[in-house]
């Protein structure tokens, strides 16, 4: 607390890039130990099923991001990647054409993800209990659309399941590999070259002073969940692509695994700093502990959740820490700032004259 | 005063009521209780004990919302009570023994504790978001439960630990009176004591309530606490009554119904003012409504998305008066008037 001077100031953007650092040094140690553990561990293709394995993760991960930089939480995403599975599942059981199947998938993510955007911005309903509610009703429609797990036989979908498309030295990679990073590619230039992106992080660091400022604020939270919403449906669609099945309990707790890779790639969780390629990092982290629990072999898969747990809470207080000193560095010694974290869970002083009685 | 607590028990009442009705409606010999070897047995009771682990979920929920904040974790602290108690249980070779059991019980309720204290140091100390601290909890919590029953169900034949969820005592289910005696002493210790309004000042400005001298940190700390324990009876109440520990599906989804339970009882989940008897309510309109769709033959993927309509509702509802009053102070009160 005493750092403040000139010298604490210029240190602030190395702070910033704090997280991202360590994550790509914990990322380089997995590697190293899986070397040494695993003969075979640090090859092409082991690298390469990173993406394919995670795909579906990277897409949940770019939604996500979005949403945690606008000062957000979106609880929902493991869901509503289930619901799209099941409804994926359930309309090619009826046989409709994939094309079809894809976007009403997608049309429901994102009119999900607009609900809760409207809710969150009209009823102000507080962003984790919108997603929460948006959470449990994805997940019960899964079950009224079917509690039992529904194969899938359509020839599209076996046909994006099996193929394979080579990348050179005879490494090959999942056709959902090159969907997810067209999506990171997307989302990159959405987030950092469009002035939408700009607003985004404009909201996270402050909603009022944004809005003052003539942010669309309004048009800015919806879109982010919307984006959210479509980034979990379009998981679900690749996600059923690896496992050619739509089941109701799919993608439980994964909302876990996608904030977890978005604060390990160095977003912060009070919103407005944050990068979309750090979140790719927090997957390939994520997902080289689950190949390493896979190669063990004798690790129950439960690891992968608690390790996913403890990263999150890891990194969660790595953020708390430099926060805190650059609060220091600004001279600031209120626990509030105007940002959207104050005005999720800590501000909001008006509230206690709101009561009637 | 008075008529304002009235008015806000007053729907769950109703809705209650109406539930009942047409449970009676269904099945003509829904109210009767017949007592058969000194035990009171009917539909009734059987809501009241199947509602139990409900309500004291609900219970610890309340208070933690009420300090503004929300524990996710509660379904896995209750797969995880039940998983600890089962395990101890299973390997120790001599499980009808009512010292074992005790032990066992114990080190449940002493590790959901400690879980519902780390949610709180990492809540009230570290300053993590609540929602956040609590979902670590929530997943990984379920990843702690497999690990402890390493993947498998751990049954047990204990007729000991079998009296906690589906015994008897004075003609009453035991779990019922446990859940009463908690029941009781919260309410005595918030409405009987300080504590409750402390809770109540948390929650409707923590800023303001720090700088009146309130022990923030430790209320915080202690709600979450709290809330872990009761998680953990009812765990404990969960298992016994199965004989069996089932790390994937004990306490799945009772976070909703607890959350439910809160909010139709009238609990503003922005916090402060919290109503137990509302929660009590709420909580027994929950059992009501699933005991009726079982009886009716709605399938419990529908429910889930009734409940989830429900808190959405009941938020809707509650979010008007809030942007109303946010806008200006002076128009909400007639406006709040007319609504309550």
């Amino acid at each position: 607390m005493s750092g403040a001077g000139p010298n604490g100031l210029r240190r602030l953007p190395k702070r910033r890039h704090l997280s991202w650092t360590v994550s790509l040094g914990l990322l380089i140690v997995l590697f190293i130990f899986g070397a040494i553990r695993f003969p075979g561990f640090v090859s092409g293709q082991v690298v390469l099923d990173l993406f394919v394995d995670n795909a579906y993760l990277i897409v949940l991960a770019v939604g996500m991001t979005f949403v945690v930089i606008s000062g957000g939480l979106d609880l929902s995403v493991g869901s509503v990647l289930g619901l799209s599975t099941v409804i994926a599942a359930a309309l090619l059981r009826a046989h409709w054409s994939p094309g079809a199947v894809i976007i009403v998938v997608l049309l429901v993510g994102s009119a999900l993800g607009l609900l809760v955007g409207l809710g969150i911005h009209y009823l102000s309903i507080q962003p984790f209990v919108a997603t929460l509610i948006s959470m449990f009703f994805a997940r019960g429609l899964c079950y009224v659309l079917s509690p039992d797990s529904i194969a899938i036989s359509d020839p599209f979908f076996l046909g994006m399941a099996q193929a394979q498309l080579p990348v050179g030295f005879g490494l090959e990679v999942s056709p959902s590999v090159p969907v997810a990073l067209l999506v990171v590619l997307a989302g990159v230039l959405v987030l950092h070259w469009t002035m939408f992106g700009r607003t985004v992080y404009a909201v996270g660091n402050g909603g009022r002073a944004a809005s003052l400022m003539g942010v669309p604020v309004a048009r800015t939270v919806v879109l982010v969940y919307v984006i959210s919403g479509f980034c979990a449906a379009l998981a679900g669609i690749l996600f059923s692509f690896y496992t050619l099945s739509g089941y109701s309990l799919t993608g439980v707790g994964l909302e876990l695994d996608t904030i977890a890779a978005v604060v390990i790639g160095g977003t912060v969780l009070s919103g407005g700093s944050g990068y979309l390629w750090g979140s790719i990092l927090g997957v390939l982290v994520l997902g080289t502990v689950n190949a390493l629990i896979t190669f063990d072999g004798t690790l129950g898969t439960w690891w992968s959740k608690i390790i996913a747990g403890a990263l999150l809470l890891v990194f969660v207080l790595v953020q708390r820490l430099v926060l805190r000193r650059r609060r220091a560095d600004s001279g600031g010694s209120k626990p509030e700032e105007p940002g959207a974290r104050a005005r999720a869970w800590a501000s909001d002083v008006g509230r206690g004259g709101l009561r009637d009685g | 005063m008075k008529n304002l607590l009235a008015a806000r028990l007053t729907w769950p009442v109703v809705a209650l009521a109406a539930l009942l009705l047409l449970n009676f409606v269904l099945q003509p010999n829904f109210f009767s209780i017949r007592v058969q070897d000194g035990h009171l047995y009917g539909s009734l009771i059987d809501i009241v004990r199947n509602g139990a682990p409900t309500v004291l979920v609900a219970l610890g929920m309340t208070l933690v919302i009420a300090t503004r904040g929300l524990d996710l974790s509660v379904g896995s602290i209750v797969a995880i009570a039940g998983a600890v108690a089962c395990s101890i249980l299973a390997s120790s070779g001599s499980e009808a023994n009512v010292p074992v059991v005790i032990v066992a019980v114990a080190a449940a309720l002493a590790a959901a504790l400690v879980l519902g204290a780390w949610n709180g140091f990492l809540v009230a100390v570290v300053g993590i978001p609540p929602i956040v601290a609590t979902l670590i909890l929530m997943t990984a919590g379920r990843g702690l439960a497999l690990l402890i029953t390493q993947g498998q169900i751990v049954t047990v034949s204990s007729a000991a630990y079998r009296v906690i969820g589906a015994g008897f005592a004075l003609g009453l289910p035991v779990s019922i009176l446990i859940a009463a005696v908690i029941y009781a002493a919260a309410a005595l210790l918030t409405r009987k004591t300080a504590l409750g309004m402390l809770i109540d000042a948390v929650g409707v400005n923590p800023i303001a309530s720090r700088i009146a001298g309130v022990p923030v940190k430790g209320i915080n700390w202690s709600v979450y606490a709290f809330s872990g324990l009761c998680a953990g009876v009812a765990g404990l109440m969960i298992s016994s009554n199965v004989t069996a520990a089932d790390s994937n599906s004990a306490g799945l989804w009772i976070e909703l119904d607890a959350i439910l339970a809160v909010v139709i009882g009238g609990t503003p989940v922005g916090g402060g003012r919290f109503s137990l008897s509302g929660t009590l309510v709420g909580a027994f309109i929950i059992q009501t409504l699933t005991a009726t769709a079982y009886t009716a033959g709605i399938a419990p993927g529908v429910m889930l998305v009734l409940k989830a309509i429900v808190v959405a509702a009941v938020c809707v509802m509650q979010a008007p008066r809030v942007r109303s009053r946010a806008q200006r102070r002076v128009p909400s009160r007639p406006r709040a008037g007319v609504r309550s």
